[in-house]
């Protein structure tokens, strides 16, 4: 079985992809001759061409708005936003056009875009390097947005967010890229659309996404030790949600924690808590608990891992829940 | 080289035809009689349509309208010099264009009541984008066209339509820039028509629109918008130059908003009725059709037969768009995903029952 790192994942992915359909181009910031500040795009020039993987000048919404046009001349664009918060200058296209272009034509275009954004915090990055922006996305019609929490499954989500018809967001954990995994890719399988359950339990269910995960995990396993039975859910999918594994999810454990790095307001923890409320109400044995980053922007490295939900903070609010 | 664009051309906009009709520099851009007489045909039947707009709209019959009167020369000798696989991206201004470039009209005009938003036309098969109100956005696609044409080892060329409110949207710069670091085959097609709802040119931007192109590396031209002549043989230098390899060139079109910025505006509130009667003055289709009878290229049975066929043209589409009914209420779901999820499938039946 090979070992992977999710960036070498995520570049297999993309090197299969071009492999596969001629008419996928990668572009983007410093993705071609440097291979991407996260090396994600490492190789891919050398081995596909400047025409069809390219470097384009520090220019979000020329890239984002390129994107869209290319779709018309048939092509299938996969772009990278270098970081999370520099994907905002990008926001009036993404929002305006990428999303509502489909519709604007009666379907006679599919916006098969990808939009890759290294993404959340936990790298004691610079200011700007740690944003969670995926409720703005999520928020948006006509998007679709996922957030892989290993090699092997980001693999298999941008795999599929490229092949898919509709424009995906893709959401990477910048802390998770180095992370490893082992086995073999796959592209298809249980994918957009939805989460996945990574172990099983009786008490209360943990979901969360991105980099989270294997904070979710850890929290399990200590919650295991103090007989508590935790169900670990990646949500993954974050637009369009699971509402199958919510539901399920809530009726058999009868409690949630949504564990999330964004800000708690307004967050997607809401809209998973909201969902719960409408689908499995009489089944709930507690309110729908969330464990947050803080209505505060990013901090400063020396302090994020204040901001971060923490597995002390996860195992907390699980405990809360449970002794309701 | 006959066909390399006026840049350097300078501040003084080039000019073929004086507001009077006569003759400055060579009228022969080459374009037949028949192609002559193409081009006036056009910007009547244009010019009709526009009026036949404003009035569908105090009818009650189109949502907010926002004309083009002045500037038909601009739009109709630029669209006339496409190629039939040439592709353009307009804003929201330019009905002429996609009347030149055979867009059904009434279709067209389902944006403006409010039975769809974008295109309702097909794009692709029309080559004319979907209409774009957020400034400068369809730039940026204009760009990303051109890149897939060429990468296709297409000659087609990419035709960018933006105003003078526009260039100062990040957009604009953005697209300008790829497209000179790219060398992409595009026009970008400035229409400077004085104004941008309310705020004059002049406090738009403090250079000369034009003089921009160098910055981006390739060459930019002024023509007077309103001579529908300077206009055509500017656009077409440009094209063949894209077509060529050669890349962008930025024009820009002096011309001028008779109207005001839409039906909703209200443009005695911010500028003189005498700069409006000056512009007047300068009227594209009077100035080139009293050069086309005294060329002996048309006479006035001619003229007559274009009115009257802008007339029943008028007419035709005024009977189009009062038949033209709501969308199916479903179509409000179908379109937004080509996948849809579930959840989007529930809202479906929840709204419609």
């Amino acid at each position: 079985m090979t070992e992977w790192t999710m960036s070498g994942a995520l570049n297999r992915a993309l090197y299969d992809a071009l492999a596969e359909d001629p008419r996928v181009l990668v572009f983007g910031e410093d993705v071609g001759r440097s291979g991407g500040v996260f090396r994600v795009t490492d190789g891919l020039q050398a081995e596909y061409g400047e025409a069809r993987v390219f470097d384009t000048p520090i220019s979000e919404a020329g890239i984002a708005g390129a994107a869209v046009g290319l779709c018309f001349a048939g092509w299938r664009p996969v772009v990278e936003m270098q970081f999370d918060a520099f994907s905002y200058p990008a926001m009036e296209q993404v929002v305006d056009h990428v999303a509502k272009m489909r519709m604007r034509v009666r379907g006679r275009v599919d916006m098969s875009i990808t939009l890759r954004i290294p993404a959340f915090g936990g790298i004691k990055g610079k200011e700007h390097h740690g944003e969670s922006p995926e409720t703005y996305y999520a928020h948006t019609a006509g998007l679709k947005v996922v957030a892989p929490s290993s090699a092997l499954d980001a693999y298999r989500l941008l795999r599929q967010a490229i092949a898919d018809p509709d424009p995906v967001i893709v959401l990477e954990p910048k802390a998770r890229y180095w992370s490893k995994e082992s086995g073999e890719l796959a592209s298809d399988g249980p994918g957009i659309g939805n989460a996945r359950v990574l172990r099983d339990g009786e008490n209360v269910t943990l979901m969360a996404w991105g980099a989270m995960v294997a904070r979710v995990l850890d929290s399990a396993a200590i919650l295991a030790d103090e007989a508590i039975s935790a169900r670990v859910v990646d949500l993954r999918s974050l637009s369009p949600l699971d509402d199958a594994v919510l539901e399920r999810c809530a009726r058999e454990t009868g409690r949630v924690v949504v564990v999330h790095e964004a800000p708690r307001s307004v967050g997607l923890g809401a809209e998973v808590a909201a969902r719960i409320m409408e689908l499995a109400f009489d089944h709930l044995q507690a309110p729908v608990a969330r464990v947050t980053g803080w209505d505060t922007p990013y901090p400063p490295a020396s302090l994020e891992q204040l901001y971060l939900p923490s597995v002390e903070r996860i195992c907390d609010a699980a405990r809360k829940v449970v002794a309701y | 080289m006959s066909d390399e664009p006026e840049h350097g051309a300078g501040t003084e906009p080039v000019r073929i035809l004086a507001p009077d009709g006569s003759p400055v520099g060579d009228a022969d851009v080459g374009l037949s009689p028949e192609e002559l007489r193409e081009l006036l045909r056009w910007m009547v039947l244009a010019r009709r349509l526009d009026r036949e707009c404003v009035a569908l709209q105090r009818q009650g019959e189109l949502t907010v309208y926002p004309g083009f009167e002045g500037q038909e020369a601009a739009q109709v000798g630029s669209a006339f010099a496409l190629g039939q696989l040439d592709f353009v991206w307009p804003t929201f201004r330019e009905l002429a264009v996609a009347l030149v470039r055979g867009v059904d009209a009434v279709q067209y005009l389902q944006y403006h009541r409010g039975t769809w938003h974008g295109g309702p036309y097909d794009p692709r098969a029309t080559r004319f984008g979907p209409i774009c109100i957020p400034i400068a956005t369809q730039l940026p696609h204009a760009a990303g066209y051109a890149l897939g044409q060429r990468l296709d080892g297409s000659d087609a060329v990419t035709m960018a339509y933006f105003g003078d409110g526009s260039t100062s949207e990040g957009d604009f710069h953005e697209a300008a820039n790829l497209a000179g670091v790219w060398r992409l085959p595009m026009v970008l097609f400035c229409q400077n028509n004085g104004w941008a709802i309310s705020l004059p040119s002049s406090e738009q931007t403090a250079g000369e629109i034009w003089r921009r192109a160098e910055g981006y590396g390739f060459p930019g031209v002024r023509v007077d918008g309103n001579d529908v002549l300077a206009v055509h043989r500017a656009t077409a230098r440009a094209l063949e130059r894209a077509r060529r390899g050669d890349g962008p060139t930025l024009i820009e079109a002096m011309t001028y908003r008779i109207g005001a910025h839409s039906t909703a505006d209200d443009a005695t509130r911010y500028r003189d009725d005498a700069e409006v009667e000056r512009a007047r003055a300068a009227d594209p289709i009077a100035r080139f059709r009293s050069w086309l009878l005294a060329a002996g290229h048309a006479d006035d049975r001619f003229v007559t037969a274009c009115e009257e066929q802008a007339d029943a043209f008028a007419l035709e589409v005024r009977t189009g768009v009062i038949a033209t009914p709501a969308p199916p209420a479903e179509w409000m779901f179908d379109w937004v995903y080509a996948d849809p999820p579930p959840s989007l499938g529930r809202q479906r039946d929840e709204a419609l029952g």
